[in-house]
Parts: C-alpha cells; structure tokens; sequence
C-alpha cells in the first residue's frame, strides 16, 4: 500500500462517494452547531420538509451572542434573545442535544467538544465556524463551513467538499520558557502570511508538537485558519490518549480499547508526501505580539512597529499604512512599552484551564494597573468550575479582573462585551481585525501570560523578563 | 432556490485592498438575524458609513460611479476569516454577481457558489489591469462575466478566461440545490452508515 499521510487516511476513511465532477462525499462524524449561523440553515430544512438525518451526531450549544455576566438576568438585546430561542425551538423540533445557558456544560463550541470528550481522533468534524479547525488538535479532520453547508450537513450528513492539498509544518526545538504555543502559531502566520496554507490542510509535525498539552494542541490548530488553511491536524499519540481517557462522551471499556488501537494507526507514514512544506525551529520563537489589523502583521514583543517602506509590493505598503492609521501606530514605535486600555483573557484559542493557570501564575500577589479593565471569560463553564476549584477565579479576582462565565464575548464582539473606539486592547482572542472587538478598538493579539502581564503592567510587556520571579513562585 | 449565472454584463465597482476579511464584509452586530435576508443595507458597514451613520465619501462604494455596480473586483485573499455566510448574503443583497480578485479564502469562496455569486481567480497581471481600466475610465467601466463560457471580456481588448470546478460551475449554472443533488446518492450514505455500524 503507498505511503499515507494522516490527511489522507482520514480523508479516504470518509469517502461516501467520489462524485466524477471533482468533489467527494465525505461523511461527518460529529456536526457541532451554534446560534448564530444555524437559524437560516433550520429554516430551510423546514422550507423542504427534511429532516436532521442524523440527529444523534449534532450537537448544539450557544457562545457567540451570549451575555458573560449574570445568568439569572434576562437576556437585554431582544435581537440576540430571539436567535438563542430559535436554536432551542429548532433543537427541540429537529431532536438535537442541547447545551443551554442553564447547562453547566455550555461554552463555546470549539471547548465544549474536546473537554466532553465528544472529539475524537479519526472523526470529520464541521460547524459553522471557522475555528472548527482546533479540534484537529486530537488528529481530526475538522473545519469550518459556512450556513448552506451547515443544512447540508444536517439533511445528508455529507459534505461536499474536494480534496484540498497538503501542506508539513515541521516543527523542530523546544520552546523556551515564557514562550507559549500561541507565540509558535503567530510567528508561524507572520511567516507564510494569512493566506499562506489557502486550499490546504496543514499537519503539523515535529518534536516540539510532540511535546505540546493537548491544550497548547488545540491552540495551534484553532489558529490554522488565520494562515488560510480550511483545517490544521495533529496526529494522536499518548497524549492525546491520556486526555481522552474517562472523558463523559469518550468510548468506554472494550470500545476504548478498540479506539484506541485504531487511533494508534493515525499518523502519517515514512515515505508519504505533503504538497507544501515549511520548517520552523521553536528554540527561535520569541514572544509574539500583532502591530496591525490582521493576524499576519506580527512581531516579536522586542519588536517595532514598521514603516509601509520595509514592504515591497504597493499592495502591501497600502495595507500597512492603512493598519498603522487605524491602530494609532507610528513607524518604529516599539511594542514593549506601548499602553494599553482593556485586556481580553478568552476566546476558543486560548481559555482553557491551562491558559487560565499561565495567566494566573503570572498576575498572582499583583494588580491590574490603575485605568486598565481587564476580564477573564472562561472557555466554558466547566473550566471555569475547574479555574474556581483551584482558586484561579479568586487570583483573578484579587488583582483586579473580572470573572466572567462562559462565551465567545469580546474574541467577536457580538454580545455586549465590545471595546469603545480607540481603546487598546491585549487580547488572547484569534483575529486583530478592524472593528473586531468593537468599532474602532485596537487589537494586539498575544498569549495569555503577556495578556496577563499586560493587565498589570498597564502597557505591553516582554513577559520572559518576569520569568525569574514567577519560576520561583 | 439560487439564481442561476450563466452569464453577466454590469459596472465594475473596485476595492483595492488585499485581505479584506469577512468582518469588513458584514460586521458582526449584524449577525443576529435568523433570516438570509436583510444584510445587504450593512454591507462593508464600517466602512461605509461614518460613527454618525452618514455615508463615508471616502470609500470605494460610496463614488458617485459605483452606484449601481454589479461586479467587484477586490485585492488578495478576498473574504478571509469567519466562516459567515452572512456576508454572502450581503454582497448578494446589495447586487453584487460576481467578485474578481486573484485568491478568495477557502469557506468564502464554497459560500458564494452555495448562493449564486460568482467567484472568479483572475492572475495578480489580469487583476491590476483590471483595476487600471476602471480607474482610466474614472469608474465608468463595464465588464462581462461569462461562466458557460469561463471568460471575461470588457469589448474592449480585455480578454481572459478563468476556472472554475466543473461541480461547482454545473450548480452555478443552473441553480442547482445542493442538497438535492446529494441526496440521489442516498442509498450510497445509507450503505455507508451500515458499513460503519
């Protein structure tokens, strides 16, 4: 048999039918759903008289547009109330599992699915939601698809989709201390540029990934789309298996047995090629922080600003210029030192438990600085029963940030949790975007213990600087 | 069902900005409709209207010689970021047929042709006389978008072809429904699904 890669092992795994016009039929194991872009695709279900084929294999929950504060208060924007009501309706009327507001398993989408052990190595995974790719974390095929897909997907538990190409990141080294898996994705964007894996599928190999939690995993991954790639893919291996182990959805007894021989066959063999291929050395990676408006346009914290004068085409030079004026940025500010308003800890890139307890250690005996509002929303509402068990939420709590429940909030900006135009924002979230966060808010991406740190030095900080003192904590 | 693109003859809006991301397209305080319709007044909100609401004369859209454009062509990676379809819709509302530009963003582009709008990969050369051409006749330039034929032509020596997956060219062209077109394999899922039991 020729050589595969994990890609392609899935990929074949999964082939319903290969359609002569190019596409294939690929059959999705596990098709999670979300408030915001299933209300169209319910609807036109019903417009047709379908049905959900497969009702056991979707599962709903609400993120985008939920409030983070007090759940026993109704919901003030009626507009976001009535779409949280049409996925329970649609739920209830199409027999689909539920986690509500009410539940203590909500949370966005992209953490829920790992931590309830519902991911798994091996599956197709899709939702309506770009960062579907941080479930290939666990060596799934996972992406994101758009709201037609989505009723595809629910009427024939198919998608339409034609082979993409592949694409190693390889990568070699370890990470120095203070660097997170955020830094190794970023410097990763800034290195082949947003659009750098379009039309492909990035597996991401070498003994640095090896090394990585399952966390860290899944951060990488979630950030495969800001590289334009659909889909980004881990192979399993113990640590993924360890992860899995006694999780509420993951197989049990001869079943996980079995599952995890199969998930042992996962990975790509000796001799089998990718189409595109990029090494990176981890020992290199240095604290990330993004200076513009898309997630590309990124430094390393001892970094400058740039000038539209160190880019080449005119293109480019528009759309640096154009970044710096939005971001209030001039050539050659450095970004050590620049300050900051607000800070974000959440998103589905980086707020879960291990992100909480980096961000924890770092701001721990410390406050957050006088004129910065900083907040923490957890992942989903289990992590932050974790965070509380451990006594992160009080941490948090102390040096000056709120604790929130579980959302998307200000990673988008759709509920009311939204930065005022010109507020600066450190923020852990996935896309530095214009109007991200809000209209005319500025966004610095960067990971949780510079977010962290940020908060209490009330101006971006090189966090390595701190390692001496938090190492002897 | 989706209006079918055989072919199209309109005015040519330009956007010269590279990675102009779904968010730009349609921002997210408008994602909170459960219908597919009403998007098209937000199209590129934030950029089209000022803080006040005023229309922003500054952007490309809002020149006197857009109005009424049904084609745009726009800089790289074209509709990258949120998997929205919603900004689908937008374009599709405000009247746009087709976009031109030199790469889209992978779920950007299976979103277009799931809604009837053409997305057409010209070469960076082919895009930049685009833009040439429409700035020459100070935004008075129509083009001709033509998927049966895989071509583009303006009547006035621009003349390129384009491709286009033949699945996705035979749904466009046709106004095919998708899911339809699926289900004739149903006995094939279904025998998948027992093989996998």
């Amino acid at each position: 048999m020729t050589a595969r890669t994990l890609f392609d092992k899935v990929w074949d795994a999964h082939v319903v039918h290969q359609l002569p016009e190019g596409p294939a039929l690929l059959y999705v194991d596990l098709h999670l759903v979300h408030e915001v872009t299933s209300p169209q695709a319910f609807e036109g279900l019903r417009q047709a008289g379908r049905r959900v084929r497969q009702p056991a294999l979707t599962v709903a929950t609400v993120d985008h547009n939920v409030p983070t504060g007090d759940r026993a208060a109704p919901i003030a924007d009626p507009i976001a109330a009535r779409q949280l009501e049409a996925l329970a309706a649609n739920a209830r009327d199409f027999g689909l599992e539920l986690f509500d507001l009410r539940s203590p398993q909500q949370g966005i989408v992209h953490v829920i699915g790992p931590e309830l052990g519902l991911t798994q190595p091996g599956m197709v995974i899709v939702c309506g939601d770009s960062h579907t790719a941080t479930h290939g974390a666990f060596g799934a095929l996972a992406l994101g698809i758009g709201t037609s897909e989505v009723e595809h997907v629910l009427a024939t538990q198919c998608l339409v989709w034609s082979k993409p190409g592949t694409m190693e990141a390889r990568v070699s080294g370890a990470l120095p201390p203070g660097v997170t898996a955020k830094d190794l994705i970023l410097a990763l964007i800034g290195r082949i540029g947003t659009a750098g894996a379009t039309g492909h599928v990035i597996e991401y190999t070498g003994e640095a990934m090896r090394a990585l939690s399952m966390e860290e995993r899944m951060t990488v991954c979630n950030m495969s789309i800001e590289a334009g790639a659909r889909a980004g893919m881990i192979a399993p291996d113990e640590t993924t298996v360890v992860y899995l182990a006694g999780r509420p959805r993951a197989p049990r007894g001869a079943a996980w047995d079995r599952a995890v021989a199969k998930w042992r066959e996962l990975h790509t063999d000796s001799g089998a090629t990718y189409d595109k291929h990029i090494e990176l050395d981890a020992s290199e990676v240095a604290p990330q922080v993004t200076w513009g408006t898309s997630p590309g346009m990124v430094t390393p914290v001892t970094g400058r600003v740039p000038s539209p004068a160190d880019f080449t085409t005119d293109a480019e030079q528009r759309a640096v210029t154009r970044a710096l004026e939005y971001m209030g940025l001039a050539p050659g500010t450095p970004l050590e030192g620049l300050p900051i308003d607000r800070v974000f800890l959440g998103s589905c890139t980086n707020a879960r438990i291990e992100d909480l307890r980096a961000a924890a250690r770092t701001v721990r005996g410390r406050h957050v600085a006088t004129g910065v509002r900083a907040m923490v929303v957890p992942g989903s509402q289990q992590v932050k029963a974790q965070a509380e068990r451990e006594g992160l939420d009080r941490v948090f709590s102390e040096a000056g940030f709120e604790w929130r429940n579980a959302g998307c909030s200000m990673c988008l900006g759709m509920n009311p949790d939204v930065l005022q135009s010109g507020e600066r924002c450190a923020s852990t979230s996935n896309r530095n975007f214009e109007g991200r966060q809000g209209r005319g808010g500025r966004t610095h991406l960067m990971s949780p213990p510079m977010a962290a740190a940020a908060a209490v030095a009330g101006h971006i900080v090189d966090v390595r600087k701190w390692a001496g003192e938090l190492a002897a904590r | 069902m989706m209006e079918p693109f055989v072919r199209h003859t309109g005015r040519l809006a330009a956007l010269a900005r590279a990675n102009v991301d779904t968010d730009q397209i349609i921002p997210k305080q408008f994602l909170k409709r459960v219908e597919r319709t009403g998007f098209g007044p937000a199209l590129f909100h934030d950029w089209r209207f000022r803080p006040d609401g005023s229309p922003n004369p500054e952007f490309e859209l809002n020149h006197p010689a857009a109005r009424g454009a049904t084609l745009l062509v726009a800089g790289e990676n074209f509709g990258c970021g949120s998997s929205r379809e919603h900004a689908v819709w937008a374009l599709r509302e405000y009247g746009f047929r087709a976009i031109l530009a030199q790469s889209f963003a992978d779920i950007f582009f299976a979103n277009c042709c799931q809604n009837g709008l053409l997305p057409v990969r010209l070469l960076p050369q082919e895009i930049a006389e685009l833009f040439r051409r429409h700035q020459a006749a100070g935004g008075e330039y129509q083009l001709t978008v033509d998927l049966e034929e895989q071509r583009v032509h303006d009547g006035l020596g621009f003349r390129t072809t384009f491709s286009m997956e033949p699945y996705r060219r035979e749904m466009l062209l046709h106004g095919l429904d998708e899911i339809g077109r699926t289900l004739r394999f149903e006995d094939r899922i279904g025998a998948y699904e027992k093989g996998r039991a």
